[in-house]
């Protein structure tokens, strides 16, 4: 708006514009998110679900963003990106382009998946309409790092320490396990 | 500058995207410059002159040519490939580099957004570097780039070690992620009564830490001496091998983007950002932006000089020198860097 005087409150209709461009990015990473995590189940090529699975879970981060936890969405983005790279090393070292005719993911146990995965829907459902939405806006979008670490490094520093230690035991047993034609003879 | 853009544009959802174009700019204008330096740099390091004919002046329009004729180019896409990957790699290694230029405080005037985690955020966007080479190479069937794709995500998974390593070292001494906060810190000439406040002067330890970052920013976007995802001796052209035409294109725009990124990041970390080197002499947001620029164009004129004076490595030796030597010295020299902040 040409001449307005800078530095003052967004007026009313501002923040409809702004809802409303938030509303339209949600909706547009729901579609993401949902699509991309239909496309990794339906397909019947590891390699192409793995990567459907990056766009799902880097939708679930844009998701994050809209949520104000800005640390989440990073760290989200952060570890499932190089654990999904892994994933897909995985899928290339089974399977390549010339033999996936030979080797397609197969359904099984179709009976008991559809009874979990209905039973953990209907929960979901429940919890949907039983919860009580409220939307706050926090007033003060400075993002919640400083926050986090306070925390991390006082209140909850047991608990941060004791994942620290599990994941060094799960670094070494993966090289344990790596390395053990070695040292057996 | 919003609320600059805001003010001579009616629309505000417009001027929001105006701004957001500001950095796509400069990679644009930067890459032409950047790649006709490279064979300017390339031809006088091997005493030859380079392009010298387009557009008269020392053969300035060669790039602008060069991607022309890339436009007009067909569009081939292999009939094996897998063709929505092989199409959708190129867009996601650009996007993916873009996104990250998001957080770099171009002078003190500009930031694209100034959020706390800035760092952090840079460092997570930029591993979807990776999975879009991985992309490319493994969607284009072809055993050359998957053998490079494979190199990309060894080489980008050992070398991010020592980079946030590094980078977490200027962040303790920093105590913030933000980059503008980080810049801002570095403003001033108090050291030695001359020397600007910017944090290799500040702490010794520093030193070595950019020189870790120095080497790995190198192995990062994969420029010789550690150019192996794409050594045209072994593997024809790595990953890129399949691709031709405008995809190949955003292939190189990716990867002088990326050359720029780190560069911008390492001056910013360690050279100050947008301070001016002379105190409150030449500066404000237009000399900071310069003087950025500057500092930016002089860390990617040194990996030039570094791609055309050294031979390659070899993958294993890739291996060595991150595992066995920069990662250990990048954390010990983490641990110094903290004990030095502590004493003084």
């Amino acid at each position: 708006m040409p001449g307005k005087p800078a530095n003052d409150k967004p007026t009313y209709d501002e923040a409809n514009r702004l809802m409303e461009l938030s509303a339209i990015l949600f909706y547009a990473f729901t579609v993401l998110t949902v699509g991309s995590a239909a496309y990794m189940v339906f397909s019947k090529n590891i390699v192409h679900a793995a990567f459907a699975l990056i766009f799902s879970l880097s939708g679930v981060a844009a998701l994050y963003v809209l949520l104000y936890a800005d640390f989440v969405a990073a760290t989200q983005i952060l570890v499932y990106v190089g654990g999904i790279l892994i994933l897909i090393l995985f899928g290339i070292m089974l399977t390549t382009l010339d033999f996936t005719e030979n080797l397609k993911t197969v359904t099984v146990n179709m009976l008991p998946a559809s009874l979990l995965s209905g039973a953990v829907a209907v929960l979901l459902l429940y919890v949907f309409f039983a919860a009580e939405w409220t939307t706050i806006v926090p007033a003060d979008r400075d993002g919640t790092m400083y926050d986090l670490g306070m925390m991390l490094m006082n209140e909850y520093l047991l608990p941060f320490q004791i994942a620290g230690v599990l994941l060094l035991v799960a670094i070494i047993g993966a090289l344990l396990m790596s390395t053990r034609h070695k040292n057996e003879p | 500058m919003l609320e600059f853009l805001e003010n001579i544009i009616p629309s505000s959802p417009v001027a929001l995207v105006v701004f957001a174009l500001f950095p796509m700019v400069i990679i644009i204008v930067y890459a032409l410059f950047a790649i006709w330096l490279e064979r300017k740099v390339a031809g006088f390091i091997q005493d030859r002159l380079g392009p010298m004919r387009t557009g008269g002046f020392h053969g300035w329009a060669q790039t602008i040519a060069d991607m022309l004729k890339l436009i007009q180019k067909e569009d081939i896409i292999p009939k094996d490939a897998s063709s929505f990957l092989f199409k959708l790699a190129p867009f996601m290694i650009f996007t993916a580099s873009y996104a990250a230029f998001a957080v770099i405080p171009f002078s003190s005037g500009y930031i694209g957004s100034n959020i706390n985690i800035g760092v952090f955020y840079l460092l997570a966007i930029t591993s979807f570097l990776t999975i879009s080479i991985i992309m490319a190479s493994w969607a284009s069937n072809n055993k050359w780039s998957l053998v490079g794709g494979m190199r990309t995500a060894a080489q980008m998974v050992s070398y991010e070690v020592p980079t946030i390593v590094t980078v977490l070292s200027v962040l303790i001494v920093a105590g913030s992620m933000n980059l503008m906060t980080i810049t801002e810190m570095q403003t001033g000439n108090d050291i030695m009564g001359f020397l600007p406040n910017w944090f290799i002067f500040q702490n010794p330890f520093l030193i070595v830490a950019f020189a870790i970052f120095a080497i790995s920013m190198l192995a990062e976007s994969h420029r010789v001496p550690f150019d192996l995802p794409e050594s045209e001796s072994e593997l024809v052209a790595g990953y890129q091998t399949e691709y031709s035409g405008m995809r190949w294109g955003m292939f190189m725009l990716a990867e002088y983007a990326d050359m720029l990124l780190l560069s911008l990041l390492g001056a910013t970390l360690f050279f100050g950002g947008w301070n001016s080197p002379f105190g409150t002499f030449m500066s404000g947001p237009i000399w900071g932006f310069g003087w950025f620029m500057l500092k930016g164009m002089l860390l990617v004129f040194v990996m030039m000089w570094i791609r055309w004076t050294l031979p390659r490595y070899r993958v294993d030796q890739l291996m060595h020198i991150c595992w066995s030597i920069l990662i250990p010295l990048s954390f010990v020299n983490f641990v110094l860097v903290a004990l030095w902040e502590m004493i003084f």
